[in-house]
């Protein structure tokens, strides 16, 4: 066996073992870091450089078109969606405040230490009872005595 | 060539035992999340590295529904648990999530102080 004939067969395990390790310290990372975020930030590691090493050294192994597409695939679903995830995961860790705020450098959502309940508005249907029972009884029955609010009188919502 | 063997997978069992340990200790549901879409992606990269070093094409569809289900999956979870939420006054117990590690850690701080 010449040089050139080995020398694929050395890149693509290089590669393979490089992403295995990896997915070694993505297990260490999340079983060392302190919240939810830090924990985050190691297990994406393996998700988008691992995947990609591995799916590399593994196209150069396979030898096949029909792989090799398959294997691309694999690869840019990984870069698109773990973004997306990683984003939707760490928003909620921040509103269900599972964050270590004395760890942050920078916090650019922080509102102040306003502690309220607050709900995206605008996903209710048309027909949803009242928001506050009591108050919009109240206000039906002044329209029913007054006739219905001026023109330029507030909306309900 | 069993050198290769024993230390490829020796790695991704070692990652994939230790994500295994962050699953159940938890502390919280996002914890356990990540730890999920974590261990999916190490079951690929397992699956890939299998298919790579016996070069056996068969495995790789599977590798492609794996990817696929751990975004779905870590997605959905985020979904469940934030719903339209924008801020949050507790910090999730009323829908089931436990009580966060780093806020006991802080009180436990506070209270040693």
């Amino acid at each position: 066996m010449s040089v050139m004939e080995a020398l694929p067969d050395v890149l693509a395990v290089a590669l393979l073992l490089l992403g295995t390790l990896l997915c070694l310290t993505a297990g260490l990372g999340l079983l060392r870091f302190p919240d939810v975020l830090t924990r985050m930030h190691a297990g994406t590691k393996p998700q988008v450089l691992g995947v990609l090493l591995i799916m590399v050294g593994a196209a150069i192994r396979l030898q096949g078109w029909s792989a090799t597409w398959m294997l691309l695939l694999v690869a840019a679903f990984q870069m698109l969606t773990a973004p997306v995830s990683a984003h939707m995961i760490s928003r909620v860790a921040y509103r269900r405040r599972h964050v270590r705020r004395d760890r942050l450098l920078v916090d650019e959502l922080h509102t102040g230490g306003e502690m309220r309940d607050s709900v995206y508005r605008g996903d209710e249907p048309a027909d949803a009872p009242p928001e506050e029972p009591g108050r919009a009884l109240v206000e039906s029955r002044r329209e029913d005595l007054d006739g219905p609010p001026d023109a330029g009188g507030r909306q309900p919502s | 060539m069993t050198v290769v063997f024993w230390l490829a997978y020796g790695m991704l069992g070692v990652g994939a035992l230790l994500t295994l340990v962050r699953l159940g200790m938890g502390p919280s549901l996002l914890d356990r999340v990540v730890a999920t879409d974590t261990l999916l992606v190490i079951i690929a990269a397992g699956l890939a590295v299998h298919a790579g070093l016996q070069r056996d094409p068969t495995v790789v569809p599977v590798l492609v529904v794996v990817s696929l289900l751990a975004f779905v999956g870590s997605v959905s979870v985020a979904r469940y648990i934030g719903g339209m939420l924008l801020r949050s006054a507790g910090d999730g117990q009323d829908v089931g999530l436990p009580e966060a590690a780093e806020e006991r850690a802080a009180r436990s701080l506070e209270a040693d102080r």
